[in-house]
């Protein structure tokens, strides 16, 4: 029977929880690094037992730790990632590694990381030491790209959703909170945005109609597994989809949300094995832009069919006064035959469903502020 | 010799230790105190000084009983040197 895990990532600290693949039970275990700030825990799916986890602090800078033995020992990278002198002479530094994601499967020792504010890293050693992808943190027109720091989230500007084309090991993607998305077909040498069709109400109307190219505030973007032409992106400005096959313009499928529900929110997840069946969170963005459950009535939203209709999934979850937040890398998906689908809130709590989001129990419910929840599956 | 004193959030580095003393050949600056801690722990300088050769935001520094925000400063062979975990954070 498989053994399934929970890699979570808090304020305080990472926890791992773990059941089999009924998913009835589940045991807590950690903290490990306890009191650091655990951006990201990600599992390595071409390496069992290996795991990487940015640890940040309240005081000290940025590191990057490695587990090959299914978080039992760390060590930590002998060089992590940094930013070298701008060519105009900025000197930016590290706040913290917002985002891990592994390599292609043909490179099991190459790992990305996004860092806050907004850069692009590579380590080609199992993460043990990171360089600049430096066509994208040293293109010319990079500041041009990313909002100025006022554009950022209230703890820095993101770069995030780092996905590497299971189909080809040189197209990357990533989203930058701000500046937009973009990708690279020659390993991250040169670069070109992908936002066209995406809203950017933030920014006042170009005068000649046209759209802004860059500038835009992605929240989560997501690759179908796949089908690499099968693109979905959670925005400050919406939901939307892309099917590469079809053009390069995003659609706004949020369109088809309830209107008293909206069509923002930060984490979106895509059925492993069908590009049309994907999960979102919404969450408030009116007004004072409180970012929690509309109405304090939290819900899933889940299409069937690639977003041109949405179901509302709530059954198990508080039904009022249940103000949630979740955040970009908070919901995950475990790819068992009747899809697991968890999520992980500002408030500690961890929910999983194991009937694709049909119904809610509690996993955990007295966490620190959960930033990221990732799986690990092994036979 | 220079004294050198740590905080806590630098223990899982130091194994616990909070004080020890250091030799610098000729005196030296702060940023030779701090290379010369992390030979000795290796991976705790970019944990308080940031990849340009900046004091992060949140630690704090003391030569003496003065705190000091640049690495330059020199330090002497009696000198007092205290790592501080800014009084921050929430």
């Amino acid at each position: 029977m498989s053994i399934l895990r929970l890699l979570v990532g808090t304020r305080k600290g990472a926890w791992t929880i773990t059941s089999d693949g009924e998913r009835s039970v589940w045991r807590i275990e950690g903290p490990q690094h306890l009191g650091a700030v655990v951006s990201h825990y990600v599992a390595d799916p071409r390496q069992p037992g290996v795991r990487m986890m940015s640890v940040g602090s309240g005081h000290l800078g940025p590191s990057v730790f490695i587990s090959s033995d299914f978080g039992a020992s760390w060590r930590e990278a002998t060089t992590p990632p940094a930013f070298s002198v701008e060519p105009d002479g900025v000197e930016r530094s590290v706040d913290h590694v917002f985002w891990l994601t592994p390599g292609h499967v043909s490179e099991p020792d190459t790992w990305y990381a996004g860092t806050s504010p907004q850069g692009l890293f590579r380590s080609l050693d199992s993460g043990d030491t990171w360089q600049e992808v430096l066509g994208f943190n040293h293109h010319p027109d990079f500041f041009q790209w990313r909002g100025g720091d006022k554009d950022g989230t209230p703890d820095g500007p993101k770069l995030h959703s780092v996905i590497v084309d299971h189909s080809d090991k040189n197209h990357l993607l990533l989203g930058m909170s701000s500046g937009g998305i973009f990708e690279s077909f020659d390993a991250g040498a040169t670069w070109s945005a992908l936002n066209s069709g995406v809203a950017m109400d933030f920014y006042p109307p170009k005068e000649d109609g046209s759209e802004y190219e860059f500038g835009h505030d992605p929240h989560c973007l997501i690759m179908h597994p796949l089908h690499a032409n099968r693109l979905y992106h959670q925005n400050h400005c919406g939901l939307y989809a892309l099917d590469r096959s079809a053009g390069t313009r995003w659609a706004r499928i949020g369109d088809n949300m309830p209107r008293e529900v909206g069509d923002i929110g930060f984490p979106i997840v895509v059925h492993p094995r069908d590009p049309d069946t994907i999960w979102v969170f919404p969450m408030d963005g009116s007004g004072q832009w409180p970012r929690t459950s509309p109405a304090g009535r939290p819900a899933v939203y889940c299409s069937r069919d690639g977003g041109a209709s949405f179901l509302r999934q709530d059954k198990g979850f508080p039904t009022q006064q249940a103000w949630w937040t979740v955040k970009r890398q908070c919901m995950a998906v475990d790819g068992m035959d009747s899809l697991g689908v968890y999520l992980g809130t500002s408030n500690g709590q961890l929910w999983g469903s194991v009937d694709e989001g049909e119904s809610w129990q509690p996993i955990a419910m007295d966490l620190p502020q959960i930033f990221s929840i990732e799986v690990e599956a092994t036979p | 010799m220079i004294r050198v004193f740590l905080p806590s959030q630098l223990d899982d580095y130091t194994q616990g230790k909070r004080e020890l003393s250091l030799e610098l050949a000729n005196g030296g600056s702060l940023a030779d105190v701090i290379a010369a801690l992390d030979n000795l722990y290796a991976g705790m300088a970019f944990r308080v000084v940031d990849e340009h050769g900046r004091i992060r935001r949140h630690i704090a520094m003391f030569v003496g009983e003065v705190m000091v925000r640049d690495l330059s400063v020199p330090v002497a062979p009696n000198d007092r040197v205290q790592i501080v975990g800014a009084l921050s954070g929430g």
